[in-house]
């Protein structure tokens, strides 16, 4: 990241907004691109296909077939043996949760430490929590599992505190990026006005800081909508077990319903890709930023 | 200190944002410290902390309950010499720069084709990074089905033998199907990034360059690959540090199978909660940690020595 030339995000934002030339469509390199889509597209178009056969024909063929009947009752089979509801709401509650908490707890630190850069404390708390991008899930794994379940934190909400505080390194150095980049006389001139620094904060920065707050936003969606290592070690009541690693019955338990398994794997897919759907320039956009600061 | 640090919030002046020059008091406003401190104090209590705990235990043979005794560096050493340990390892390196190759190289290529001269600009890239957004351990289910169903069945109509035993049970070949998967989820972010930085040439230079009749390839090799130098780098280094972690895939694809061929030292380090040899794999842990920190750092210090040679 400290290899790129801090004018080519300039410059990258110039040649989105310039005016489209008119050129020559290379037809080759698109009917090329066009059939290298089948790479992601064939995985898919077979998991909605073996999610809609019946038990007969899931159990015979290569699957690719298009399915005769459809059968929607798998999503019905798959919905009562994940008790999709329940996985659902847990999982969304420590999505919402890690969501809503690395945003705060990102911004709030980094803007601490952007306005006090000269001292020490706070200049150290930097490096600190960036020295700690070094420290993978799996090296803490064991005694972290130990420590949650003796605070109580091996649930749902654990697994929330645990993606805002890892998150936290990466977050902190694309705020305190973006922040150096604000003008101070903004702030000054409300703090003129009376302002305190919650007011400041809460009024004039954390507008600003819009962009990137869709940055985190969506990484921290995606990352704790799909994360699968963390819930499946630290939640220790299956009862309470997430989306991505109820799944897991397929492989186990209901190893030969197939089509009710494929029926699961989409329902777990669906939130993230309408997402994705939905807001897909947006998304684009922030991962971009992301990558570049 | 409390007492100071209430004084100062009280006062407008020493809020003041310090311009270059100017001279700033000793202590922040206590609103500054209330915004940080709490959180560092989490950030060390849950992750520095259990880091800490578990280098005290790899000096032990604590076996995750009951009693333990020191035994210096017994586990380190034992480690060593141990085949499962080791295999992890060569299979973990090996898995991650297999990968980082093949994610970087189509990686660009797609970008290069995607900010080229087509029709559906905005169609095929939004296309081309829906596996961005699907969870890994779910992929992996259904490219499991794929790899040890589907394939087979198509190898035996069409009369391929080698293809009609499932590449998940070959031995020597299963990373194989694991590098695929985790390519086809990891290819759009790097694609992203390579987007960003294609953009950020500009198309003079390519003018310019085609006028003094650079062909496609050399306009590639002395233009387009140099400026993108960068980008690689970032790629590199953030590919092969998650590829190191890798599990979700693992897990849903062969399960560290066929035997253990596709262990990954990650999943070696999670059995300690299983096997009853904790210490041991905290023992594991620290090493890994060096490792991942020694390799950040070689990747760091190659990208210092670039910037020098290109300034």
């Amino acid at each position: 990241m400290t290899a790129i030339d801090p004018t080519v995000t300039a410059r990258a934002a110039e040649a989105i907004k310039a005016p489209k030339e008119k050129y020559r469509v290379n037809w080759v390199q698109t009917t090329l691109l066009a059939l290298g889509t089948l790479v992601v597209l064939v995985p898919l178009y077979f998991a909605v296909s073996m999610a809609l056969k019946s038990d007969r024909q899931a159990a015979s063929g290569s699957g690719f077939a298009w399915p005769t009947p459809i059968e929607l009752g798998n999503f019905k089979t798959a919905w009562e043996l994940t008790d999709f509801p329940r996985a659902f709401g847990i999982s969304l509650t420590v999505t919402a949760i890690a969501v809503v908490g690395q945003l705060l707890v990102s911004s709030l630190a980094s803007y601490a430490i952007a306005r006090n850069w000269n001292r020490r404390l706070f200049k150290w708390s930097y490096f600190y929590l960036l020295a700690a991008m070094f420290i993978p899930f799996p090296v803490v794994a064991l005694p972290q599992v130990k420590l949650t379940s003796l605070v109580g934190l091996d649930n749902p909400f654990g697994v929330a505190v645990l993606h805002i505080l890892f998150a936290m390194s990466f977050n902190v150095l694309l705020y305190t990026a973006f922040l150096r980049s604000i003008p101070h006389e903004l702030e000054e001139s409300a703090r003129m006005d009376g302002c305190t620094t919650w007011q400041v904060f809460r009024k004039l920065i954390l507008p600003l800081l819009a962009p990137m707050n869709a940055t985190v936003g969506i990484f921290a969606f995606l990352s704790s909508w799909n994360d699968f290592m963390m819930p499946s070690l630290i939640i220790s009541d299956p009862s309470l077990q997430t989306i991505p690693v109820v799944q897991n019955i397929f492989q186990l338990k209901f190893a030969s319903n197939y089509n009710v398994a494929f029926a699961s794997y989409l329902m777990a897919m669906a939130p993230t890709l309408i997402a994705y759907l939905f807001a897909q320039r947006w998304v684009m956009s922030g991962v971009t930023r992301g990558a570049i600061k | 200190m409390s007492l100071t640090a209430v004084k100062e919030a009280g006062s407008g002046t020493v809020t003041q944002p310090p311009g270059p020059g100017k001279v700033r008091p000793r202590k922040a406003e206590r609103t500054y410290y209330l915004m940080l401190v709490p959180a560092v104090l989490l950030f060390t209590l849950f992750i520095t902390l259990p880091g800490l705990v578990g280098m005290f235990y790899s000096l032990t043979d604590y076996a995750g309950f009951g009693d333990w005794k020191f035994i210096g560096i017994r586990n380190y050493t034992s480690m060593f010499g141990d085949p499962r340990i080791l295999d992890s390892y060569w299979f973990t390196i090996w898995f991650a720069v297999v990968t980082t190759v093949v994610v970087n190289t189509l990686a660009l290529l797609l970008a290069l084709g995607l900010n080229g001269r087509i029709k559906w600009k905005t169609g095929l890239r939004g296309i081309y990074f829906i596996p961005m957004v699907i969870s890994g351990i779910v992929i992996a289910y259904v490219f499991n089905y794929l790899f040890s169903n589907a394939v087979p069945q198509f190898a035996a109509q069409l009369g391929w033998t080698a293809g009609e035993t499932s590449l998940l049970a070959n031995e020597n070949w299963a990373w194989l199907a694991i590098v695929i998967v985790t390519a086809w989820q990891a290819v759009p972010g790097a694609v992203i990034i390579y987007l960003a930085g294609l953009m950020a040439i500009p198309n003079e230079i390519y003018e310019a360059a085609q006028l003094d009749g650079a062909g496609a390839w050399r306009r590639f090799r002395s233009i387009t690959f140099p400026l993108l130098f960068g980008y690689v780098i970032i790629n590199t280094i953030l590919g092969f540090k998650g590829f190191l972690n890798a599990y979700d895939i693992i897990v849903g694809l062969t399960g560290g199978g066929p035997g253990t061929a596709t262990m990954s030292v990650a999943m070696t380090i999670f059995n300690g909660f299983a096997g009853g040899d904790y210490a041991f794999q905290m023992a594991n842990a620290v090493v890994f940690f060096v490792f991942t920190v020694l390799v950040s750092l070689l990747q760091l210090l190659f990208v210092r020595n670039r910037e020098v040679n290109l300034s």
